[in-house]
C-alpha cells in the first residue's frame, strides 16, 4: 500500500536532535497515500523551491469559512496529493488538553483525515491537515460532536488565543479564559460566515508581559492591568537581595525600572513610586516571589494591531485605558464595545482594510467619537506636533473634558 | 441513496477550558502566588494556599502524526497526570502535582526524542508558518527551516544562558504570518512578479487587485488584445502583496526570492514599549533542506548578543544601548542604503541629533 517518493532533501531533515516533522510524515505515509504523495510534492518544491498549491472553495453545511482549501498543481505527478485541505478547529482557551479528548481527536483525524494535525497554527487553531473535499464535512461533524467548532478563514472574525493566565500564572489580572469564551463565542456569526472588510483578530493576555503577542497582532488586544499599589512582600525582597547580592537588585531592578520609580532603601527594603509606574511588568518578572501586580485588577484594550499588508505593520494603540472584567455586566460591556468596534469598522473599511489601517485612515479621535468613547490622554505618546489643526470648536470640547472631570471627582 | 437526515453544525465556538485543566489548575484558578524554575525546562508555581505544580515544557514538531500525539498521551498519562497544554511556540506542558514526579517525566521525555526547555532566558521553539506543505502563496519551506535551525541551537532551547529570553520566528512570504520576534527570518523578493497574461482576465478581480498594490503600481491594461494588468517596475517594491488575489502575477522565484534577517521585535512591556524589528541582512539565499547561509547568521547575531548583551536585555534593547553603528561592527554585516526606511513615517528612524557612538 505505501506510497513511496525518493525524498533525498527531506531525507537529511530526519537527522538532529530536533523532533522531526518528516519522520511522522514518513510514517504517515506508510498508511496513507495522499501522505505519500504530498511528501513527493513536497521533495519537488524543495528541489524546484517553488510552492504546488492553490485555493479554492471548500465548506461545511451552513458555514462560509473554517476550511483552507488545497489543491495540488502538480497532480500529473502526485495525483493523491490533489486534495489536501486543512479544517482549523479552535481549541480551548489556553491549549488545555487532557489525553482522552486528545486521542478521541486523532481517531477522528485517523478516520477522516491523513492523521497530520499541527498544535497549533499561528492563528491559535488546531490545523487537521489533509483532508480530500469528500472527507471534510464527516471529519467536522465528528470533531464538532466532540464539542469542537470550526475557526475563521477569510474576512471574518478569527480564531483567539489567550494565555494561560489564571490557570497557573500568577501574573493574570483578569479570568483570561472567560474573557476570550464570552467575547469569541458572541461572534460565531461573524466567524463562521466571511462578511467583513477583512480579517478581525482578538488576543487576550493575563498581564503585560503580553505573553499572546497581542499588541502586535491583534485587531483587539486585551490585556491584564492593575490600578492600585504593586504588592511587596519586603521580607522577600530581603531574601532575595541574600540569594542574588544588592549590586544584582541595583542594575537589574532599580535601574531597569523605565519611570525610576524604584528605590533600594540602606535597610534592604524596596520603595516604589506608584503614582509613576506604567506596569511596565519588569521588576515583578526579576523578584517573583517578592512582588506581585496590585488588587484592583482589570485591563487595558488597545485596537489596531497588525502585519505589514497593506500600509506597514501597526501596533494596537490604546482605546480603553482601564476595565474592570469582574462581573457579567463588565463581561457584556467588553462584548458590546467590541460589536460596536466590528459594526463601524464593517461599515467604513474599505475591502481588505484591517481596522488599524481605517483608523489610521480616519483618524484617533474620529473613530473614538464613532464608537463613543472620549479622548484621554492616556491614549497618545504625546499631544500633537503640528500646528496645521483647525480648532475653532476648542471651548467646546474643553468643556467636555471638564464635565468629565467634574463627574469623575464629583 | 435514501434521504438521510443532514447533520446541523452546533456551532458551539470555543469550548470551556476548565473541562480539560490540570484540577490543580482548576482548583487554584486565579489563586497562584509566586513561580520560580528549578532547571531550564521546569516552571514550579505556587499557590496561597500552598498547593504546588510543576510543569515540565517540551519541544515538539509542531505538524504532528496521530501516533506522535498518542506517544505524547502516553507519556502523560504514565509519567504525569493525564493533562497537557500547548504554547503559543507549539511546545508541550505537562503538569504533575509533586517534585519527584518530575525527573522520571523528563528522562522519559529525552528518551523519546523531545527536548525540554524553552523557558526563561533560553531561546524557544521558532514561530513557523505553513510553507511548502500547505501554503498557496510560499517561496520557502517554513517547518524544514524551523527544524534545521532548531538543530542549530538545540543547545539554547535546553539551556538557560541567554541575557534574557529570545523569539525567533520564520515567514515564508511578505506577508510575515510569522510575526514579529527578536530574531526575524523572512522572504524577501527582489524582483517584480511575472505576469501570464493569458490568465489575468478569467483567474483575477483587477480592480481589486489594483487596489491590493501597497505602492499603486499596478494598472489595468490590454495585453494582446486580453484585459491583463500591468506592473510599473520602478515602482513595485516586490512585496507579493498582488500574488495571493491574482496567482497569475507569479512572485516566488526559486534564485531571486531572497531570505532576509529582521531583528529587534519585542512584544512584551517590560521595561521598553513593544518595539518592531528592523532589517539587518537581506539578500541570502534560500537554499533547503537546511538553510545554512541564514543558520550561520542567525548563530553569529545571537553569539554577539549573548557577549554583549546584559542581564535581561532582550536583542533590541542591548542594540539600542550600543547603538545600530556597533550592532554593524560587532556582526560584520554591511550597513548599505536598504536599511534606510523610505516608507511612511521613514524620517522618525533618522538620527536627528548629534547622538553619535565614537
Amino acid at each position: 500500500m505505501a506510497k513511496q517518493h525518493d525524498t533525498p532533501n527531506l531525507d537529511q531533515l530526519e537527522s538532529g536532535p530536533w523532533p522531526s516533522f518528516v519522520t511522522g510524515l514518513k510514517r504517515l505515509a506508510e498508511r496513507s497515500d495522499m501522505i505519500g504523495d504530498v511528501l513527493g510534492q513536497l521533495e519537488y518544491s524543495y528541489q524546484t523551491r517553488k510552492g504546488y498549491w492553490k485555493g479554492g472553495t471548500v465548506s461545511v453545511r451552513g458555514y462560509g469559512g473554517g476550511i483552507i482549501p488545497r489543491f495540488s498543481e502538480v497532480t500529473e505527478k502526485f495525483p493523491d496529493a490533489a486534495e489536501f485541505h486543512t479544517l482549523r478547529v479552535m481549541p480551548a482557551p489556553g491549549m488545555h488538553y487532557n489525553t482522552n479528548i486528545l486521542r478521541k481527536l486523532c481517531d477522528v483525524w485517523d478516520r477522516n483525515g491523513s492523521g497530520l494535525l499541527a498544535l497549533h497554527g499561528q492563528s491559535g487553531d488546531m490545523m487537521f491537515q489533509g483532508a480530500r473535499s469528500d472527507q471534510v464535512q464527516q471529519a467536522f461533524d465528528e470533531i464538532n460532536e466532540l464539542g469542537f467548532d470550526l475557526g475563521g478563514a477569510g474576512p471574518s472574525v478569527r480564531t483567539s488565543m489567550s494565555c494561560v493566565g489564571a490557570a497557573r500564572c500568577e501574573h493574570s489580572c483578569y479570568s483570561e479564559a472567560v474573557a476570550h469564551r464570552k467575547v469569541m463565542n458572541s461572534f460565531v456569526d461573524d466567524l463562521h460566515r466571511p462578511a467583513l472588510p477583512y480579517k478581525f483578530k482578538f488576543k487576550f493576555s493575563g498581564c503585560p508581559n503580553d505573553c499572546m503577542n497581542s499588541i502586535q497582532r491583534a485587531d483587539m488586544a486585551v490585556i491584564g492591568t492593575w490600578r492600585d499599589d504593586i504588592q511587596v512582600k519586603q521580607e522577600e525582597v530581603g531574601e532575595f537581595i541574600k540569594a542574588k547580592g544588592r549590586q544584582y537588585v541595583i542594575d537589574n531592578v532599580v535601574a531597569r525600572c523605565p519611570t525610576s520609580c524604584i528605590s533600594l532603601r540602606d535597610d534592604d527594603t524596596l520603595d516604589i513610586d506608584n503614582r509613576n509606574c506604567v506596569r511596565c511588568m519588569h521588576c515583578i518578572n526579576v523578584m517573583t516571589k517578592a512582588l506581585s501586580p496590585g488588587n484592583d485588577r482589570g485591563v487595558t484594550i488597545l485596537v489596531g494591531g497588525k502585519r505589514t499588508l497593506k500600509i506597514g505593520d501597526l501596533f494596537g494603540s490604546v482605546i480603553v485605558p482601564f476595565k474592570k472584567l469582574e462581573t457579567e455586566e463588565d463581561y457584556d460591556s467588553l462584548v458590546e464595545l467590541a460589536g460596536t468596534i466590528i459594526d463601524f469598522w464593517g461599515e467604513n473599511g474599505l475591502e481588505h482594510e484591517r481596522c488599524g489601517e481605517m483608523i489610521d485612515r480616519i483618524g484617533l479621535a474620529n473613530f473614538l467619537e464613532a464608537i463613543g468613547l472620549e479622548v484621554d490622554p492616556s491614549m497618545v505618546v504625546h499631544p500633537r506636533t503640528s500646528s496645521y489643526v483647525r480648532t475653532d470648536r476648542w471651548e467646546e470640547e474643553a468643556e467636555k473634558w471638564r464635565m468629565r472631570h467634574a463627574e469623575s471627582t464629583g | 441513496m435514501s434521504q438521510q437526515q443532514l447533520r446541523q453544525a452546533v456551532e458551539s465556538g470555543v469550548p470551556d477550558a476548565f473541562q480539560y485543566m490540570h484540577p490543580l489548575m482548576a482548583s487554584n484558578y486565579g489563586q497562584w502566588d509566586w513561580h520560580d524554575r528549578p532547571r531550564p525546562g521546569v516552571l514550579h508555581h505556587v499557590a496561597k494556599n500552598g498547593d504546588q505544580i510543576w510543569t515540565v515544557r517540551a519541544g515538539t514538531q509542531r505538524q504532528m502524526d496521530t501516533d506522535t500525539i498518542r506517544k505524547l498521551c502516553a507519556i502523560a498519562d504514565e509519567f504525569a497526570e493525564g493533562h497537557v497544554r500547548f504554547t503559543i511556540r507549539s511546545n508541550i506542558e505537562f503538569m504533575v502535582s509533586s517534585a519527584e514526579k518530575v525527573d522520571p517525566l523528563i528522562g522519559k521525555l529525552n528518551q523519546e526524542g523531545f527536548p525540554v526547555g524553552g523557558t526563561g532566558n533560553s531561546m524557544s521553539m521558532i514561530a513557523h508558518t505553513q510553507g511548502f506543505l500547505h501554503c498557496d502563496i510560499p517561496a520557502t519551506d517554513a517547518s524544514g527551516v524551523v527544524k534545521s535551525l532548531m538543530d542549530e541551537l538545540y543547545d539554547e532551547f535546553v539551556n538557560e544562558r541567554m541575557p534574557n529570553r529570545v523569539r525567533i520566528s520564520t515567514s515564508c512570504c511578505q506577508i510575515n504570518c510569522g510575526g514579529q520576534a527578536d530574531i526575524a527570518i523572512n522572504v524577501q523578493h527582489t524582483k517584480p512578479p511575472k505576469i501570464n497574461h493569458d490568465l489575468v482576465a478569467n483567474v483575477c478581480e483587477r480592480p481589486s487587485v489594483v487596489a491590493r498594490c501597497p505602492v499603486a503600481a499596478i494598472r489595468p491594461a490590454l495585453v494582446n488584445g486580453k484585459p491583463s494588468l500591468e506592473v510599473d517596475e520602478r515602482k513595485c517594491v516586490c512585496c507579493g502583496a498582488c500574488y495571493p488575489p491574482c496567482p497569475p502575477m507569479q512572485i516566488n522565484d526559486p534564485e531571486h526570492s531572497k531570505l532576509a534577517i529582521w531583528i529587534g521585535g519585542k512584544n512584551s512591556n517590560a521595561r521598553s514599549k513593544p518595539t518592531f524589528q528592523k532589517l539587518v541582512a537581506a539578500g541570502l539565499p534560500n537554499n533547503p533542506p537546511r538553510w545554512p547561509e541564514v543558520a550561520a547568521l542567525v548563530k553569529k547575531i545571537l553569539r554577539c548578543y549573548q557577549e554583549d548583551a546584559r542581564d535581561w536585555e532582550r536583542v533590541g534593547e542591548w542594540v539600542e544601548r550600543i547603538g545600530w553603528a556597533r550592532f554593524f561592527e560587532l556582526t560584520d554585516l554591511p550597513f548599505t542604503r536598504f536599511h534606510v526606511e523610505t516608507w511612511r513615517g521613514a524620517r522618525n528612524s533618522l538620527n536627528a541629533s548629534s547622538h553619535i557612538r565614537f
